[in-house]
């Protein structure tokens, strides 16, 4: 029987009663909770205003039992950044896959942390674009296959991948700027811990945050689950490092208590 | 308030202000930049919103995140950064959030020129954005009017939940007037039922133009619909003159309106039957007005800086039962009056255009004229 005692592992409020639409084994999901439960315990819920992305993400205003809004492609952070100027004491955080954040919105995203813009933003990359069918995207790694590059992703017409995380740690108004990844419980236990540490930034006016989550799909990988998984570990982290590349020095001094 | 002297786009900057506007987001390009620069002034000053943003993409998308938290809230452009923002518009029309947008319309098309035009009154008045969305366009003749439209716009975007754009060409926007600004009006934090502000003691609250089910999607396109005919029963505005004994009738906005003005008064001194009907609103449009003159006057020209893309509206009003002629200077040149009453004496001495569309013997005259 559940009990007070014995519930360890119960929906968060942050949650809608909303079932997922999200394919077997995604890590959308896996997110989509840990935002869910560090809204929760930091008690911003009601504060809070969302911005969906467009992506697989684009429903993601059905699962957050917070206020959401649902930005054109790429546009999420030049909206959260009307939303944050308007509104300076709430709670604004994006929600963006690599083809939004990384493609289209290269301008929005990079802009909204060079001046600073006081918003959590997360991005999910699993190198490709979900929602369309398993596009190239400009994380998909050298050499594999989409559907946009069926001969596998060729750097010398196609390019390399880009290390967004690395690339806005650069930028002076980002406080925090990190990596992590959801292959793994332990991983997950540390993506949530950087989530938190994200929407703490933005409570305590420290700046721009961003979490990298290095994220799975199985279906348009054309695999299972378990392999998509191993397919994180072992060909996605060695060339998109888990790592902290911008912690500003007031973010340092926060202390997340695990939870 | 006394008259002071106001440079256009400054001036309507200041009435935003003045109507209360809590959050501005702009992108340098002329003619129009003394907006985005006024506002990079004043707005910090009144410890307002202000961002200057790195595209019009960027421009008009914090736009509609602000205008989601029921705030009010405007951008500026020029006709090359107004297309870049179309795609936000779309999403703001779809999404049936207040935005007030101005376009200071330069020569185009492409990068053009700077100087005075009204070619995007089809982008503005027809089209843009894609999908079926209405829109009010407002079209000032002067700089007071640029203020007291600028006021007005706010509180049409705010009533019908659309978009209120201003157009009006360089020259407005740079010249200098005697105006008389409004008073200021304090910034009131409206309660708007739609309006996402973070769900505190109220259930939450979604702004978005997607809807995945068509049905749904079209239930949205008739509600959209249903207010624009609201919109088109209340909010026509124009301006007339002469037009009580007229036999022939200009018809021009902005300052196409404005110069033809001075052409009819000197045709007036000539002894020539001539009025002018100028559209404040250019959408919606005064078709009825223009259907009502239609059954008793000989014929009307339509003036425009621009190939003559209002003349089809006016031509719609019509319907056939007069002549319409053009006049029309395209691609940031400006008409001197004396032009357009050459063509009101033309039409007075009864020489009325042979081809049925009127622009095609307008090309043909304006051939000796345009410099090759």
């Amino acid at each position: 029987m559940v009990t007070p005692t014995t519930l360890v592992y119960s929906r968060p409020q942050a949650f809608t009663d909303s079932p997922t639409h999200y394919c077997p084994g995604c890590t959308h999901g896996v997110a989509h909770r840990l935002i869910a439960e560090v809204l929760e315990e930091m008690n911003l819920i009601s504060r809070t205003i969302g911005v969906a992305p467009v992506g697989c993400a684009v429903f993601a205003y059905n699962y957050f039992d917070t206020d959401f809004v649902e930005a054109p492609h790429g546009r999420a952070p030049a909206m959260a950044t009307g939303i944050k100027r308007v509104l300076p004491d709430r709670i604004v955080f994006t929600y963006q896959g690599d083809g939004d954040l990384a493609s289209i919105g290269m301008g929005e995203i990079v802009h909204a942390a060079a001046r600073g813009e006081n918003i959590t933003v997360i991005f999910i990359n699993n190198a490709n674009y979900g929602m369309t069918g398993g596009q190239m995207a400009p994380t998909t790694l050298p050499g594999m296959k989409t559907t946009s590059s069926p001969y596998g992703r060729d750097v010398e017409t196609q390019g390399y991948p880009i290390r967004m995380a690395e690339m806005l740690a650069t930028l002076d108004g980002v406080g925090y700027c990190v990596r992590r990844s959801l292959h793994d419980p332990k991983n997950i236990r540390l993506a949530k811990k950087a989530i938190r540490l994200a929407f703490e930034t933005q409570l305590r006016g420290l700046g721009f945050s961003l979490v990298e989550l290095l994220s799975t799909c199985p279906t348009n990988w054309g695999m299972s689950p378990v392999e998509a998984l191993r397919f994180v570990e072992e060909r996605m982290i060695p060339v998109f490092p888990l790592g902290d590349y911008k912690v500003a020095p007031g973010v340092a001094q926060i202390t997340v208590r695990n939870t | 308030m006394p008259k002071e002297l106001w440079k256009g786009n400054e001036a309507i900057a200041e009435a935003a202000v003045r109507a209360g506007l809590q959050a501005y987001f702009g992108y340098p390009i002329t003619p129009q930049s003394e907006i985005l620069e006024y506002l990079a002034r004043r707005m910090p000053e009144l410890g307002r919103a202000f961002v200057q943003a790195e595209s019009e993409l960027g421009a008009i998308n914090m736009v509609y995140g602000a205008a989601c938290t029921g705030a009010r809230v405007m951008t500026s452009s020029s006709s090359p950064g107004i297309s870049l923002m179309m795609e936000g518009i779309s999403y703001i029309a779809g999404t049936e959030v207040p935005a007030v947008i101005v376009n200071v319309m330069r020569g185009g098309p492409g990068l053009g020129n700077i100087a005075p035009s009204q070619a995007d009154y089809n982008q503005a008045v027809h089209g843009g954005g894609h999908g079926d969305y209405p829109r009010i366009v407002l079209a000032p003749a002067s700089v007071q009017e640029a203020i007291d439209l600028t006021a007005l716009a706010f509180d049409l975007a705010e009533t019908y939940r659309m978009i209120c754009m201003l157009i009006l060409d360089g020259s407005l926007g740079q010249m200098m007037e005697p105006a008389e600004m409004p008073e200021m009006k304090p910034i009131v934090q409206r309660e708007f039922d739609w309006a996402v502000t973070g769900a505190m003691n109220r259930p939450r609250r979604i702004l978005s133009s997607i809807y995945i089910d068509p049905v749904a999607e079209e239930v949205v396109n008739f509600r959209l619909a249903k207010r624009w005919q609201e919109v088109q029963v209340r909010e026509v505005r124009y301006k007339e003159y002469y037009l009580d004994d007229a036999e022939i009738v200009v018809v021009g906005f902005g300052t196409a309106g404005r110069i033809a003005l001075s052409a009819v008064r000197a045709a007036r001194a000539e002894g020539i039957s001539v009025g002018l009907l100028r559209p404040v609103t250019v959408s919606p449009y005064p078709y009825s007005v223009i259907e009502e003159l239609a059954k008793h006057v000989q014929g009307f020209l339509v003036t425009e800086m621009n190939m003559g893309q209002m003349f089809d509206d006016v031509r719609l009003a019509v319907q056939g039962r007069a002549p319409v002629e053009f006049y029309g200077r395209p691609g940031g040149v400006v008409p001197f009056p004396d032009e357009i009453l050459a063509e009101i004496r033309r039409l007075a001495s009864g020489q009325w255009s042979p081809d049925p569309d009127a622009r095609l013997s307008w090309q043909k005259r304006m051939a000796s004229v345009i410099q090759r």
